[in-house]
């Protein structure tokens, strides 16, 4: 099962793993100039200065603890410390109510809808049965783009017309799963930048909205997060948690691209757990997120 | 959340000021500060380290007595080293002296390329052109609707053979449409993909010599991380970039994925989006970016929004009324809505340098639904209230809150204003007078 995010991971592995190898391959003593390599290193898997000044930090620690003193030691230190970070956030999909919600939200182009298509057909293969809310009335023929993919999935739609009030689609498509005794409910909300006060207001009163047509929903709101955007990533988190109280991250597009690392910078400042990764375009390349072998997969040569 | 890097150079720098000269120990802590700025700002490693080596040569050096505050002289290198790795020229699109120019749009999945599409085809037509759009992603679901969609909303046609014609024979019988149809440019809308696909960056090759572009664009993510390099690096090896189109630059991203972009392949960033209207995008300053890496604000861009949406006459008009003192209600709401047009107003409190940091400290929304009650409660009234303020009493003002869906207090809070701009305004009118008449000092 992890054949698929390791082979997504595979360059991320490779390129992580030539640069850590140039760290700790060629030395025969622990010395400052490894750690600020070490630095460099995680800094260019979009950890962030901050947060990769305090895993090497932690990781230099360690070793004065320890006295490590072989640098082939210091590696296993290190995958320790950045699964203990992406732990201590934890975390699994709460799909337990009946409906369970699921609402994605996320910037412009960070693949929302192709996560809900990929997530309605994952939990068709479960056996469940799913509801799609084309709550995107914005942007052109995303309702087009998610009747696809429900169509593919197998799952139930419901839509209004494009420019629609995105709220009362989310009432509409929680009444509908009520009525059908659908399992799961995905709200595929549309892109929004985080800056724009008046999008995320909005997105907060769908959030109002479909507590009120389901107290407890939505079940999970989960953020989808390009693997590929660098340090913004961590306002995005901030500004989207302060509106719809975040239950996790949903990383997409972690094939072919080296990074990811800023979930690491996420986890550690503010506490959101990674749920979900998108490793492929294959309607089943998304799977459930485990630190250990995410930070396993990050360092295997 | 971030301090901006001249308040950090400024900082390091305190301690040097009436020492001789910078030493190279002085200019290794700037450059710390440069570093720890420019990888904030996601501009990728390396080039952040040929960077600060470029600007370590120009610092060491310096005459700390001759310029008036090292720290200052700093920030004047860096900026200016910045500006010249993202350009100096002005960015054009090149275009064919005959026969339609083909411009190819390509890039990663959700970098935003369709949406640029449409919004480049309503540039080129603004222009005077008659561009042709080409819905050459045949694998996203529903990418040809949403070309199709934003080619009716900007009034451009779009030339489309489904999704089971493969790309390239695709965009070879476009070229032959708009030579018939005589459209120019033709604007490729490829389907995004990655750069270590090699099938897909092969069709894109073979797009490429079927229609042999005069522009090929990289639309780039502006919050792009460190992976910025490799992704235009590839690109260009494959297909050899002449311009970059950087998007979502609306967002509060310091945007250094532009100045890896640039230093990967050379090729200028042209265009920039700047939010989901389609007439969101513009050409590309590079200085601007720069203030913006460096979060020194941007203040052109500011007074650009400004004079775009004020209207120079009404403006003139306005001052008039001023000086005879007939500024009245109707006037007020003019006012309001000029401010509108601008965009909102977080928006423009982030080009603002410095304000950034205010961000989160201050709720604007809360300004922003103050002026939207103003706007109602003024709406509310008849032409006779918004010309006579002081008709309005009790009864009329219950009418105006009922009728804009305020409260009574709000009505009044808002003419009290009126009345204390009003008072201000004949107080300065009096002050102009008086100075005019002999410069003296206003009776108190």
């Amino acid at each position: 099962m992890w054949e698929l995010l390791r082979s997504g991971l595979a360059k991320t592995r490779q390129q992580l793993a030539a640069a850590l190898q140039g760290v700790f391959g060629n030395r025969l003593y622990v010395d400052e100039a490894m750690f600020e390599e070490l630095e460099e290193a995680l800094i260019r898997a979009d950890l962030g200065v901050g947060t990769a000044g305090s895993v090497v930090k932690a990781v230099k620690d360690r070793c004065a603890q320890d006295r490590i003193g072989d640098p082939a030691l210091v590696l296993p230190v290190l995958q320790v410390e950045l699964a203990a970070r992406l732990t201590r956030a934890g975390g699994v999909l709460q799909l337990a109510s009946r409906p369970a919600v699921l609402m994605i939200v996320g910037v412009n182009g960070s693949g929302k809808t192709t996560t809900v298509g990929k997530l309605a057909h994952r939990f068709r293969q479960e056996g469940r049965r799913v509801l799609l809310g084309a709550t995107d009335t914005f942007r052109a023929a995303a309702i087009d783009q998610l009747e696809v993919w429900a169509r593919r999935a197998g799952a139930d739609l419901v839509k209004h017309a494009p420019g629609g009030d995105p709220a009362a689609v989310a009432f509409d498509a929680i009444n509908a799963a009520l009525a059908r005794r659908v399992d799961v409910v995905i709200l595929d909300t549309a892109g929004r930048m985080h800056t724009r006060s008046d999008l995320m207001q909005e997105l907060s009163k769908v959030r109002r909205v479909v507590g009120k047509a389901l107290p407890g929903a939505p079940h999970e709101t989960l953020l989808v997060l390009d693997a590929t955007t660098g340090q913004n990533a961590l306002r995005q988190a901030e500004e989207f948690r302060a509106v719809t109280q975040l239950t996790g991250i949903a990383l997409t597009k972690l094939d072919g691209t080296a990074r990811g690392g800023v979930v690491v910078a996420i986890a550690d400042q503010l506490g959101l757990p990674v749920k979900l990764v998108g490793v492929g375009e294959r309607i089943d390349d998304l799977r459930d997120f485990d630190p250990e072998a995410f930070a396993a997969a990050l360092f295997e040569t | 959340m971030f301090a901006t890097l001249s308040q950090r150079l400024q900082e390091t720098m305190r301690r040097l000021r009436g020492r001789g000269k910078l030493t190279e120990a002085d200019v290794a802590a700037a450059m710390r500060e440069v570093r720890m700025a420019l990888l904030e700002a996601d501009v990728s490693l390396s080039v952040v380290k040929e960077f600060t080596s470029r600007v370590r040569e120009r610092s060491v050096g310096i005459d700390v007595l001759q310029s008036l505050s090292p720290a200052q002289h700093v920030i004047k290198i860096v900026k200016e080293e910045l500006t010249a790795l993202l350009g100096t020229e002005v960015p054009r699109l090149q275009l064919a002296p005959a026969g339609p120019s083909v411009i190819m749009l390509v890039g990663l999945q959700g970098a935003g390329k369709t949406t640029v599409a449409g919004k480049l085809a309503l540039h080129l037509k603004s222009q005077g052109r008659h561009p042709l759009l080409v819905a050459a992603d045949t694998r996203r679901p529903a990418a040809i609707q949403q070309l199709q969609v934003l080619g009716e909303r900007v009034g451009v046609p779009v030339f489309t053979q489904g999704d089971r014609v493969g790309a390239v024979p695709l965009a070879r019988a476009a070229l032959a449409s708009a030579r018939n149809e005589a459209r120019d440019p033709v604007v490729l809308d490829t389907g995004g993909r990655l750069h270590v696909d090699d099938e897909l960056m092969q069709e894109l090759e073979e797009i490429k010599a079927a229609t042999r572009p005069v522009e090929i664009l990289l639309v780039a993510d502006a919050m792009t991380g460190q992976e910025a390099v490799s992704v235009a690096a590839e690109f260009h090896r494959r297909l050899g970039i002449t311009g970059v189109i950087l998007t979502k630059l609306d967002s509060d991203t310091r945007g250094g994925a532009a100045l890896s972009v640039r230093s990967a392949t050379g090729a200028p960033v042209k265009f920039a989006g700047t939010g989901e209207k389609l007439d969101m995008f513009e050409v590309f300053h590079p200085d601007r970016l720069a203030s913006r890496i460096l979060g020194m604000g941007d203040m052109l861009t500011l007074i650009e929004k400004a004079e775009a949406a004020y209207d120079a006459e009404q403006a003139r008009k306005l001052e008039q009324k001023l000086r005879k003192l007939d500024f009245t209600l109707e006037d007020f709401l003019d006012q309001m809505k000029q401010l509108k047009k601008m965009g909102p107003l977080d928006q423009l409190l982030d080009m603002i340098p410095g304000m950034e940091r205010m961000r989160g400290k201050v709720d604007l929304g809360d300004s922003q639904r103050d002026l939207k009650r103003a706007e109602a409660i003024i709406n509310s009234m008849t032409r006779e209230e918004r010309l006579n303020p002081h008709v309005i009493e009790g009864r009329r003002r219950r009418r105006i809150a009922l009728g804009s869906g305020t409260r009574v207090q709000d009505v009044n809070r808002l003419l009290k204003q009126f009345d204390e701009a009003k008072k201000m305004l004949k107080h300065m009118a009096h002050l102009e007078r008086d100075a005019r008449r002999g410069g003296r000092l206003p009776r108190r």
